[in-house]
């Protein structure tokens, strides 16, 4: 057997192979069986339609290029607003995955290395029940901070700015400049731009914490090296 | 090795191999190898603000960026790995591969896969898998691919009768493995299973895509070029059984670990765990293999380059395992997940360990089938120690760098302290790689030299145009 065609095909090729995806894709995905999965138009709540509603406030101009003008009554007003917001969702995810915003930025907060003192609570499989999670957004590397605790923390303005030149809101930082999310002016942001606000927006939006801010607390660390100093 | 009841004289070389066919291949994978340091450096550069065209849509550094990593996976790897099969696949077997013309047709269709998906992860259609970015339109059509590759190379070895050798034992493991964990990544957390769920599949693609496609087909060949340049058998038959049946039980078994600290179940990321240490030693007794092999050989390191190029492949091999050991537990995770540690780590793999390897081979091979010598002994040294000398100062950097990282972070400082003190440990990284890149280019040259050197030669002899 070991030595084998038979042996080798079958036992190591199909059913070691067979054996690691139970293991490790099927038994998750079984235990997750009864989380019903979110639509985007599910995922649109009261939080994400504030900031929504801002950026078609904020940027009219290109909010109706984007999008149209809302109708009048009421209830289709509402439905409008939650409809192209699902879809801003779905978008903003693309331009997400595209621009490859998830090889630097993590979408899970850990239960170690102070991380929920940083962002906020810990990540829960529920928030990932989606459709905007397929594939998972997690991430494997952090060049800039975490973004599933991002939504509501700072302005559609500061998004904005910061994904038009972003050292002029965050000196030094490292991150590409996305001026094709734009037309011409950090303050005129095009369809593609309004789908990434809206996405950016949306990370986190579904906490109770929400939104979740840093605790400017001095770090202890940095207390520590201070005393280390003094002493000497 | 082969069976050879019947007493037939041995079919002729060129009967077997279609050397153009490898050359190709070779060609095309340092041509990727080429586009995917463009695209590396030019993330280098952005991540210390060196990035002079920061402004343009099509050279964004984010897509760049997933084009340095397919273009190594399924451009440089891919490529020189097919390149090499059909070398030794009929060499090994006596029997040519099932059809040629499929061999051409294959070589062309892959090379549409991955210029499409560079063009498409261009265009912002990467699909949201890591080391599986490529379009999702594409995906059906690379799977088919990997299917004509797999009946290809089968044909010839389903026709041996009795125990096969060594590399073939990985050869058609690898070859079941690819188009499996082809299929179950970039389909399965894209239309069945979204979320925790998704993110265990992605885990397990990324870790069967390094180690049931890239693994057993390096390995394969390292069982089949090492004895031969050294002119001895493998020195424990016995090792080469634990090495392969232990890989192929353990190694998928790990995915999870590309995601601790997740909200994917926790007893599931234990088992990940323990596996990962389980195949520390299982790799440990394929070094010993190795070593044991060139033990009384040890001058080879020295004179022959090829051997030098897999030998260096192993060393990188053994620490790039037993660094995974320690960096799976969660007491490591918690300081080196998400930080340049990993990025370090990803490098010593796919550069240190498979693409040397297949430079080794490059570098045994391209004379062979040119007819003559390389052009310039001395620019494949230099190839060679920028490649390593490259490497070992991106790696130890970058590896360094992870823990400041994790500390800085863990440290409640401000998230810029954390670029603050990555800056000169970028700026060195940008040289490492330049050393890399460099060597790429003298080996490019050198390859040039030695064509025209052949075509002057023999003009007849080769029929390669161009």
């Amino acid at each position: 057997m070991f030595e084998k065609k038979s042996g080798i095909l079958l036992v190591a090729g199909f059913a070691f192979f067979g054996i690691a995806f139970l293991s490790n894709a099927l038994v998750p995905a079984l235990m997750y069986r009864h989380l019903p999965e979110q639509t985007a138009e599910q995922l649109v709540n009261g939080n994400l339609r504030l900031q929504f509603e801002d950026l078609a406030r904020r940027y009219p101009d290109s909010f109706e290029k984007a999008y149209g003008t809302p109708p009048e009554d009421p209830y289709e007003r509402e439905a409008w607003f939650n409809q192209n917001c699902a879809d801003a969702l779905r978008r903003g995810r693309k331009i997400y995955v595209g621009e490859g915003c998830w090889h630097c930025h993590s979408q899970f907060i850990r239960p170690v290395s102070n991380e929920d003192r940083r962002w906020g609570p810990v990540a829960s499989s529920k928030e990932y029940q989606n459709e905007l999670q397929r594939p998972v957004m997690f991430g494997t590397r952090r060049v800039g901070p975490d973004l599933s605790r991002e939504g509501g923390r700072r302005s559609n303005d500061w998004h904005a700015v910061h994904f038009f030149r972003p050292m002029d809101v965050s000196t030094d930082s490292p991150m590409p400049r996305y001026p094709w999310f734009f037309d011409g002016e950090p303050d005129r942001p095009n369809e593609r731009g309004l789908a990434i606000l809206t996405y950016v927006q949306w990370l986190g939006s579904w906490l109770d914490s929400y939104p979740m801010y840093e605790q400017y607390e001095e770090s202890p660390v940095l207390n520590m090296a201070l005393e280390f100093t003094d002493k000497k | 090795m082969a069976d050879t009841s019947d007493a037939s004289p041995l079919p002729a070389h060129r009967d077997l191999v279609d050397e153009r066919l490898v050359l190709w291949y070779f060609v095309a994978a340092c041509s990727y190898m080429f586009a995917s340091m463009l695209g590396g450096l030019l993330m280098a550069l952005q991540l210390v603000n060196w990035n002079p065209i920061s402004e343009i849509e099509l050279l964004s550094p984010g897509r760049w960026r997933m084009v340095h990593t397919n273009a190594i996976a399924y451009g440089f790897l891919a490529n020189a790995f097919l390149g090499t099969l059909h070398w030794v696949v009929p060499r090994l077997t006596l029997r040519p591969v099932l059809d040629k013309r499929l061999s051409w047709f294959i070589f062309a269709a892959w090379q549409v896969v991955v210029t499409s998906t560079a063009v498409g992860i261009l265009l912002g259609e990467a699909q949201g898998l890591e080391w599986g970015e490529t379009p999702v339109w594409i995906d059906p059509l690379a799977l088919a691919g990997l299917l004509l590759v797999a009946i290809n190379f089968m044909a010839p070895i389903a026709r041996m009768k009795g125990a096969l050798y060594v590399t073939l034992w990985y050869f058609m493991a690898a070859f079941v493995w690819t188009f499996l964990t082809y299929a179950m990544g970039n389909f399965m957390p894209q239309y069945f299973v979204s979320g925790s769920s998704a993110g265990a599949v992605g885990g397990l693609f990324i870790h069967d895509l390094v180690g049931l496609f890239v693994t057993p087909l390096g390995w394969g060949l390292m069982y089949y070029f090492v004895p031969l340049l050294l002119k001895k058998p493998i020195w424990s038959h016995g090792l080469s059984l634990v090495g392969f049946w232990g890989l192929a039980f353990f190694y998928p078994l790990q995915g999870i670990h590309h995601f601790l600290y997740t909200p994917i179940p926790m007893f599931l990321q234990y088992g990940a765990i323990i596996s990962t240490i389980a195949v520390e030693l299982v790799v440990t007794t394929v070094i010993v293999n190795f070593f044991g092999t060139l033990w009384g050989n040890g001058r080879a390191v020295v004179t022959n380059l090829p051997i030098r190029w897999f030998y260096t492949g192993m060393v990188f091999y053994f620490l790039t395992c037993l660094q995974c050991s320690f960096q799976t537990t969660l007491t490591f995770q918690a300081l080196i997940h998400f930080t340049d540690w990993v990025v370090g780590h990803a490098h010593m793999v796919m550069f240190g360990v498979f693409s040397m390897w297949l430079f080794g081979i490059m570098t045994h091979l391209i004379p062979r089938i040119l007819g003559v010598a390389w052009y310039s002994r001395r620019l494949c040294e230099w190839h060679y120690w920028l490649s390593f000398g490259g490497l070992l100062v991106m790696v130890s950097d970058l590896i360094l760098l992870g823990p400041f990282q994790g500390w800085s972070w863990a440290g409640l400082q401000m998230w810029d302290a954390s670029i603050e003190l990555s800056y000169p440990f970028w700026v060195t990284r940008i040289f490492a790689g330049l050393a890399m890149f460099s060597g790429l280019l003298v080996f490019g040259w050198n390859l040039k030299k030695t064509f025209e050197l052949a075509r002057s030669n023999v003009p007849a002899a080769v029929a390669v145009p161009a």
